[in-house]
């Protein structure tokens, strides 16, 4: 798997600014494993993402790559996809990003289903400003901000997406990258926004969801789960006992936004200069 | 009788909802096929029913593109008309209004107008402003059928009763407005005799989207603000022929940030905004900066601070276009003050963005966006749009160090190569760097551009002669067309004009364009503090005498200053 010959993999030599244990190792593996089998070609794929530890992710791809500001990947995501529809996008970001910093284009990134898959790290704490609470953190959690604890209930992005109708919505756990792989490829896959949620610890900072604590707090989506039925997920979605992974919610139905707007396949950097016919007769309507 | 025969000035006034925009732009086509040189502007509140707004016609001698203070007609339609114009009415003006409705003031001037009546019996109050229409082409002797004609082919639509309501309400202002007795009737400036098909009308909004699209604009992301949207607008009514595509973005940040997303996947993209939402754009100004990724910026000025005067008219947001988005990096600004050179700099902005790989930004105001007069068809340019992007090989490196600082830019899918953007300081590959080395180089990368692009800098337009005059009088934008007709009212050679249409980078000899320290520079601006004269002598050293702003909300009008400019001549010789 790490051939230097198989295609995303960058130089031995690269410099990785990723913390030893931190889950952000086995989500990049896990996508990777997923753009490999997929077969993707790197040329064809662009990876977005905004700021932050988890955002450095594509700089560990042989990919293109649009490392933009933080918690606007989503509109740059969108921006890409409209210029290019033949280009598979995926934004790869922090719970800071996307769900703080960005949340407002994440529910209109829900809103309008552009073609992408959006990867959370989902570590409940901001690890590179040095650990204070995120919109996923636990409540109680201390941290040098919130000195007595977290007092906010958690945001719950799954439940918030399932809300506005996103037609994919998955939960994946970095300790289970098999299961994380694979959930990706089916985000990928998948024509609309397709979010996963992946929880990883931050080996540094969070000292209360730890390794352990993410095992023993997930588990499976329950057998007679049917990820066609919103409200089925949404009840997953709203479970406090245990977090469950795996894909909670898919509908195909959903007209993607490129469709909607009538986004036709050839790229915009094909597209020719407006002709002098078409340029006068603009021109005539103001007589 | 007015004062200037070759220019007679017509203000409409009335509340949002009575329709006082729907007199202008029916009478306007009207004017212009009767063989009139027009030019018109409004202003209006920021409400959507109510209040008191205006809007102006001069009808003159030759192209104008300002309007007057002085208002030879006034058409009034609510009480609060007197109280927001009495000033600019003289002793001949013509006021056709209802005395129960113009209120205390009616005097001799008044000529009572029962417009309400000639609607009701038209068919409903909703007809009274077509009924002004006809009593105004009466009072300036057009025959009615040039307007009924045109009714007819407005409102076909509608169905043949509303056709025939609106002729029947047009009708009867016209023939009370023949009844005017000859010794007020107002006299016009001779009709032009050029052919209707050498020009066009439009507003300053219409100007900047053809030159979007003359550029090969193909994408605009925005949030609606006052007055950008208009170019949204006018981009979204004809996305379908010229293949743009148009996004309402959930707001000014995701704007930008889709409009660099586009751009970094090849698309010639744009985004339209006041300076408020401009506000939310600079940490996309400032990625733009750093991605070396071209977008242009029009930003529709309005007076702020905060929400400021929401549909008034003000150029208090240079300062904010030049310092916008942190850290350092190479931008433009340019600053129409034409229709002209509306079309022309907004294909310049596609073009210096594209060539330049970075952010170049347009700045108009509402006066200019709104105002509508002609051009000549043969005037209009369309620069040659280069190709902005190359096709990638295997080895392609985004930030490939050159001579120049500028590397051939390619986008994803295009050619075997991969491309990598990053807000991060980065190395030629585009990967994450914290190499001072390489932060050293790629900032000299990033800036080296300033040389050329101050090299290519748009030359001011000159306006008498600087040579030989005491005085140089400088402008930018929108102040073009009241500055070039106050120094012809002026008629002082001592007195010249320069007019900037590109404010940043300014022209390396803009020191000597203003005399080198020998003549006195007088700076006219819609501002507060004088924004433009601030970097005027920032840049060129020379220091500037006098400063002419308003930052009331409203533009200047000629007659103010043709005032001022004579204060400061009379000045002079003493």
């Amino acid at each position: 798997m790490d051939s230097p010959l198989e295609p995303f993999v960058m130089p031995s030599d690269t410099d990785v600014a990723w913390c030893p244990g931190c889950g952000n190792h086995m989500v990049l593996k896990a996508v990777r494993g997923a753009l490999d089998e997929l077969k993707i070609e790197p040329e064809n794929l662009v990876m977005v993402s905004g700021i932050g530890q988890a955002a450095k992710a594509p700089q560990y791809l042989k990919v293109n790559m649009f490392n933009g500001l933080h918690g606007r990947a989503l509109p740059a995501a969108l921006g890409i996809r409209l210029a290019n529809r033949n280009l598979t996008v995926v934004v790869e970001s922090g719970d800071g990003d996307l769900y703080g910093e960005g949340g407002n284009h994440f529910l209109h990134a829900i809103r309008r289903n552009f073609d992408i898959t959006i990867i959370a790290h989902d570590n409940m704490i901001y690890g590179l400003t040095k650990g204070q609470a995120s919109p996923t953190s636990q409540r109680c959690m201390k941290t040098p901000v919130q000195v007595g604890g977290v007092n906010l209930e958690p945001f719950n992005p799954l439940a918030v997406a399932l809300s506005l109708d996103a037609p994919f919505v998955a939960r994946a756990f970095a300790g289970n990258i098999e299961q994380t792989r694979s959930i990706i490829m089916e985000a990928i896959r998948f024509k609309g926004c397709a979010i996963v949620d992946v929880f990883q610890p931050c080996v540094v900072f969070n000292k209360m969801n730890t390794w352990q604590w993410f095992r023993e707090h997930t588990c499976e989506l329950p057998e007679k789960h049917d990820p066609s039925d919103r409200l089925m997920a949404m009840q997953q979605a709203f479970r406090s006992d245990k977090f469950p992974l795996g894909i909670f919610y898919r509908n195909e139905n959903r007209e993607t936004y490129e469709d909607l707007a009538g986004i036709g396949a050839s790229p915009l950097f094909r597209q020719t200069p407006v002709s002098d016919e078409a340029f006068s007769a603009m021109l005539e309507t103001f007589l | 009788m007015q004062e200037h025969q070759d220019d007679f000035s017509m203000v409409f006034e009335g509340a949002a909802g009575q329709g006082v925009q729907t007199i202008t732009s029916l009478l306007l086509p009207v004017l212009r096929k009767s063989g009139h040189h027009v030019f018109s502007c409004m202003e209006y509140m920021s409400r959507i029913r109510g209040g008191s707004n205006s809007t102006e016609i001069r009808l003159t001698g030759k192209p104008r593109r300002t309007y007057v203070s002085r208002i030879d007609l006034l058409l009034s339609l609510t009480p609060r008309a007197y109280e927001r114009l009495h000033e600019r009415l003289h002793e001949h003006t013509l006021i056709f209004a209802e005395e129960e409705k113009f209120g205390t003031h009616w005097d001799s001037r008044c000529i009572e107008t029962p417009l309400g009546r000639f609607a009701n019996e038209a068919g409903g109050a909703v007809y009274s402003n077509v009924s002004a229409v006809g009593v105004v082409l009466a009072v300036l002797g057009i025959p009615l059928e040039r307007c009924t004609d045109y009714l007819r082919a407005q409102f076909a639509g509608k169905g043949e009763e509303v056709v025939e309501r609106n002729i029947r309400a047009a009708q009867l202002g016209y023939e009370f407005g023949i009844q005017l007795p000859a010794d007020r009737r107002p006299k016009l400036p001779e009709p032009a005799h050029e052919n209707q098909r050498d020009s066009l009308m439009m507003d300053g909004t219409s100007a900047l989207g053809i030159g979007a699209i003359a550029a090969g604009c193909n994408f605009i992301c925005s949030y609606p603000m006052s007055p950008g949207t208009g170019v949204l607008t006018f981009l979204a009514a004809r996305a379908k022929g010229f293949g743009i595509i148009v996004d309402q973005a959930e707001d000014e940040i995701a704007a930008i940030n889709a409009g660099l997303g586009a751009s970094y996947a090849g698309a010639k993209s744009m985004v339209t905004t006041s300076g408020g939402g401009f506000d939310l754009m600079q940490e996309g100004m400032s990625l733009a900066g750093m991605i070396e990724t071209p977008i242009v910026v029009h930003i529709g000025q309005r007076p702020g601070p905060a929400t400021g005067l929401p549909t008034r008219t003000e150029q208090g947001d240079l300062d904010l276009a030049l310092h916008a988005g942190h850290g350092e990096f190479a931008r433009a600004i340019f600053a129409p003050g034409t229709l002209i050179e509306a079309i022309e700099t907004m294909q310049r902005a596609f073009d210096t963005a594209q060539r330049y790989q970075i952010p170049v930004v347009v700045l108009s105001d509402q006066y200019l966006l709104d105002a509508v007069s002609t051009i000549r068809v043969d005037e209009i340019k369309r620069l040659p749009a280069k190709p902005g992007i190359v096709e990638t090989g295997k080895e392609y490196k985004r930030y490939a160090f050159t001579e120049s600082g500028l590397t051939p830019r390619g986008v994803p899918g295009f050619g075997a190569g991969i491309v990598r953007v990053d807000s991060d300081e980065h190395d030629e590959e585009g990967l994450i760097t914290e190499s001072f080395e390489m932060r050293r180089r790629m900032m000299e990368k990033r800036l080296a551009r300033l040389q050329t692009l101050r090299n290519e800098a748009l030359r001011p337009t000159v306006i008498g002669n600087p040579d030989t005059a005491e005085i140089i009088t400088v402008c930018w934008g929108s102040n073009r067309g009241v500055l070039e007709e106050a120094l012809e009212r002026l008629d002082d050679n001592r007195v010249a004009g320069l007019h900037f249409a590109q404010l940043w980078p300014l022209v390396r000899d803009t020191a000597g364009l203003l005399g080198n320290g020998r003549k006195k520079i007088i700076v006219i601006e819609n501002n507060a503090q004088g924004q433009f004269a601030n970097l005027l002598h920032r840049e060129s050293g020379i220091d500037v005498s006098r400063r002419i702003l308003k930052a009331t909300g409203e533009p200047f009008s000629v007659e103010e200053i043709v005032e001022k400019l004579t204060e400061i001549a009379h000045g002079q010789s003493t």
